[in-house]
C-alpha cells in the first residue's frame, strides 16, 4: 500500500430534511467503512448558505461533491446506493 | 376541476408580450400564479418562457429569473440575440438572471433527491433582485431523475407551494410527445395540469410537407379565454400568435366611406368605388390582368395618401412594380417615400397561417389602411383547402375589424367553371365586392373582359365591360352587343368606326339639305318681291285706269251739260254727280 490518499467531501444538504439526514448517515458509514482516517467532511446547509449554493450551483440537494484527490465528482442523493457511491468516487468495493 | 365563478374582475395578469397570446388570455399569464407550458422538441418552449421574462423586466419592470434544466444560459443568450432583445444588458442591469441547473453528464446519483437546494438557492437570489417572474426551463429533465412517480409529485408541489408562497408568477415548461391529450396525463406531470392556475399547450405538426405551429390555452381558472388552437409562428421579435376575434372584442366600424378601385369608370360601375374597410375579390384565370387591377388600387390609395401594404406571392416586389409600370401604374415613388410597402412573399415559406401571422404583423408594423395579396390563392397550394380556407377567413374578418381596405386576387382554374364557382378557398362568399375578370375569344382575339359579379350593400353596374391595358393606364370600354355576342377587341373597334362614319354621313346629308333649302328659300323670296312690284305696277294701273275712266264720264257729263246749256232746253244742274243720276 502507497500512502493513504486524503478524500476531501462536500455535503450539501437543505436543513434537516429527510434526504439530507439519510445522506449524512450514509456518507458517514461510507467514510468509516472504506476511508477510515483520510477523509474531511464539510456540510453546507444550503438553507444558511444559499448564496453559496448558487454559486457552487446545487439545485439538488442533498449533493456530495468529492473535491480530492481528482477528478472533482458530484454524487447526488441520499447515497443509499453503497456501490454506486464507491464507484463514483473511484474506490472499489471491498468485502469489509 | 376547479368552478370558475362569474366575476366581473378577472384575476390579476401579467402581460408576456407575445403578439396576440395576450389577447387570447385576456391579458396574459396568471400573476402571482403557476402556469404550465407543454409542447414537443423545438415546439417554441423556451422562446415562450424568455419572451415572458424579458418582456416583464423591458415593460413591466418586473424582473425575472430563468432557471435553464436543460440547456446552458449561454446558449440561450446566445440563441436569443437574433430577437434583438439585448439580453446581455438586462444582465449587466441584473434584472434577469439565468440560473444555470442542467444536470452535468459525469453527476452520479444515488438514491433519493430533492429540490430544496435548488430552491433556497433561488429564494437568496430573488429577494437580492426582487425578482417577479421566474420560468422554469424544461423541468422534465430534472424530474426524469426522480425514481419514482411519487418523488416526482412531492417535487413538483414543492416548486409550487414555494412559488405560491413568495408570490411569483411562474412558468414552468415541460416536453410532451406525440399526441397530447392522450399521452399527457398518464404523463408524470399530467398531474401539473390539475395543479397549475393555466395550462397551454405548444404544438408543432408537419401537414403535407408544411409545418403548421399552433398554441391551445387548456385551462385557466377563474378567466375567459380563447380555447381553440391559435396558430403561432416564430418571428423577428419573437412569437406572433395569431388571435381570432373573441367573444368581446370590438366590432370593427362600419363605414359609409368610398375608396376608389383606381380606375375611373370601375368605380363608376361599383357605384362610387369599394366600402372602406370592404373587402375586395378579384378572381380570374392566368392573365386576365389581376395584378394590374390590384396594382391600380394600391397606387389609388398612395395617391390619397393612405399607407398601403402590397404582398406578392408571385413575383419579386421589383418585378411588380416594374410591370405595373408599363401599364402606367406608377408605384416605384410611392416606395420610395414610404407609403407603400411592397412585400413578396416568395421569401417566406411555411403554412398559411405563418403567411396570416405575418402579413398581420407586416400590416401592424407599417400602420397599413389598404391591403393587397396577390393572389390569396396560394394559400390552398400550402396545406390543406380548409385550413387556406380558415386563414383567408381570418384576414378578412381581421382586416375588417381595423377597418383595413382588402384587395385580394384569386387565381382560378381555366378548367373551372368560371363564374359559378368562386375559388377553391371559397373566399367569394366573404368578400363583400367581387370582380370577375375573363377570356372572351372572338374572332381569333382573347380580350378581356371585367364584370361585377357581387358588390354587397351597392348598386353595381350588370354589364361587361372591356379592360384595356395601355402604357397610358388601365381603362375600361363599352362593349358592343351584336345580334346577342359582345363584341371586343378588333370586333369592337370595327364596330365603333362604322358607327363613326354612319354618324358622318348622316350630318353631311343633313347639312347638304338645309343648303338646298336656304337655296329654295332665297329663290322664293326673290320671286316673292317681284310679284309685289308687279302686284305694285297693275294697283298703279288699274288705279290709272278708274281715274281715266272718271275724268272721260266727267268730260262726257260736262259735254252734255254744256250741250244743253248750248240748246237751253232743260234745267241745267251744275252738280258734279250728274253721272251717278
Amino acid at each position: 500500500m502507497s500512502r493513504p490518499l486524503l478524500y476531501k467531501f462536500r455535503l450539501y444538504v437543505a436543513d434537516d430534511a429527510q434526504n439530507g439526514v439519510l445522506a449524512k448517515i450514509n456518507l458517514a458509514a461510507i467514510c468509516r467503512a472504506y476511508l477510515p482516517d483520510q477523509h474531511e467532511i464539510e456540510i453546507v446547509d444550503v438553507l444558511v448558505e444559499p448564496n453559496r449554493a448558487l454559486k457552487d450551483g446545487i439545485f439538488m440537494t442533498p449533493t456530495l461533491i468529492k473535491l480530492a484527490p481528482s477528478p472533482v465528482r458530484r454524487i447526488v442523493g441520499t447515497l443509499s446506493q453503497t456501490e454506486v457511491v464507491l464507484q463514483a468516487i473511484g474506490l472499489e468495493a471491498v468485502p469489509v | 376541476m376547479n368552478k370558475v365563478k362569474p366575476s366581473i374582475s378577472s384575476p390579476p395578469k401579467s402581460r408576456t408580450g407575445i403578439t396576440g397570446f395576450d389577447e387570447i388570455t385576456g391579458g396574459g399569464l396568471p400573476r402571482s400564479r403557476t402556469t404550465l407550458l407543454l409542447g414537443g422538441p423545438g415546439s417554441g418552449k423556451t422562446l415562450f418562457g424568455l419572451q415572458f421574462l424579458v418582456h416583464g423586466v423591458q415593460e413591466c419592470k418586473e424582473p425575472g429569473i430563468f432557471v435553464a434544466f436543460e440547456e446552458s444560459s449561454k446558449r440561450i443568450v446566445a440563441n436569443a440575440e437574433s430577437f434583438g432583445w439585448n439580453l446581455p444588458a438586462e444582465l449587466r442591469r441584473k434584472k434577469l438572471y439565468f440560473m444555470d441547473a442542467q444536470p452535468l453528464p459525469d453527476m452520479a446519483q444515488s438514491g433519493s433527491f430533492d429540490l430544496g437546494g435548488m430552491l433556497a438557492a433561488l429564494d437568496a437570489q430573488v429577494q437580492k433582485m426582487g425578482a417577479r417572474r421566474i420560468v422554469f426551463d424544461a423541468l422534465d429533465v430534472v424530474l426524469a431523475l426522480l425514481p419514482d412517480a411519487t418523488t416526482k409529485r412531492r417535487e413538483v408541489y414543492r416548486l409550487h407551494e414555494w412559488l405560491l408562497a413568495r408570490g411569483l408568477s411562474g412558468l414552468i415548461t415541460a416536453k410532451s410527445g406525440g399526441d397530447e391529450v392522450s399521452s399527457l396525463s398518464q404523463q408524470p406531470f399530467g398531474f401539473m395540469q390539475f395543479m397549475v392556475d393555466c395550462a397551454v399547450i405548444l404544438n408543432h405538426s408537419v401537414v403535407q410537407g408544411v409545418s403548421h405551429r399552433n398554441l391551445r390555452v387548456q385551462k385557466y381558472r377563474g378567466s375567459s379565454f380563447d380555447e381553440n388552437e391559435s396558430p403561432f409562428l416564430i418571428g423577428a421579435s419573437g412569437l406572433e400568435v395569431d388571435s381570432t376575434r373573441i367573444v368581446g372584442h370590438t366590432r370593427s366600424m362600419v363605414s359609409n366611406e368610398r375608396v376608389s378601385s383606381g380606375i375611373k369608370r370601375l368605380d363608376t360601375m361599383l357605384g362610387g368605388g369599394f366600402y372602406r374597410g370592404a373587402s375586395v375579390l378579384i378572381t380570374g384565370v392566368p392573365g386576365t390582368a389581376k395584378t394590374t387591377l390590384a396594382g391600380a388600387f394600391a397606387e389609388a390609395a398612395c395617391r390619397r395618401g393612405e399607407r398601403t401594404l402590397f404582398i406578392s406571392f408571385d413575383s419579386d416586389s421589383n418585378e411588380v412594380i416594374r410591370d405595373l409600370a408599363s401599364v402606367g401604374i406608377q408605384l416605384a415613388r410611392y416606395k420610395k417615400n414610404g407609403l407603400l410597402r411592397l412585400a413578396s412573399a416568395r421569401t417566406i415559406t411555411g403554412s398559411a397561417e405563418t403567411y396570416l401571422v405575418r402579413i398581420k404583423t407586416m400590416a401592424i408594423e407599417h400602420g397599413a389602411r389598404c391591403l393587397v395579396i396577390d393572389p390569396m390563392s396560394i394559400w390552398s397550394k400550402s396545406g390543406s383547402d380548409s385550413n387556406a380556407h380558415s386563414v383567408a377567413e381570418r384576414l378578412t374578418d381581421w382586416s375588417k375589424a381595423n377597418g383595413i381596405t382588402l384587395v385580394c386576387t384569386s387565381l382560378l382554374d381555366e378548367m373551372t367553371n368560371q363564374t359559378e364557382s368562386g375559388s377553391s378557398l371559397q373566399i367569394s362568399t366573404l368578400a363583400d365586392t367581387w370582380i370577375h375578370l375573363n377570356y372572351l375569344m372572338q374572332a381569333g382575339e382573347r380580350n378581356r373582359g371585367v364584370s361585377i359579379i357581387k358588390s354587397r350593400g351597392t348598386a353595381h353596374s350588370n354589364q361587361v365591360r372591356e379592360l384595356i391595358l395601355s402604357d397610358a393606364g388601365v381603362t375600361l370600354a363599352d362593349t358592343y352587343t351584336a345580334g346577342g355576342e359582345v363584341l371586343m377587341g378588333t370586333l369592337r373597334w370595327q364596330k365603333e368606326g362604322a358607327e363613326r362614319v354612319a354618324t358622318e354621313n348622316t350630318e353631311v346629308a343633313a347639312k347638304l339639305k338645309r343648303v338646298r333649302l336656304d337655296a329654295e328659300e332665297a329663290e322664293l323670296g326673290v320671286k316673292m318681291k317681284s310679284l309685289q312690284v308687279e302686284l305694285e305696277a297693275k294697283q298703279v294701273e288699274k288705279a290709272l285706269l278708274a281715274r281715266t275712266r272718271e275724268i272721260h264720264k266727267g268730260e262726257v257729263s260736262q259735254g252734255r251739260t254744256h250741250m244743253r246749256e248750248l240748246r237751253g232746253a232743260d234745267v241745267v244742274t251744275r252738280r258734279r254727280n250728274g253721272g251717278k243720276e
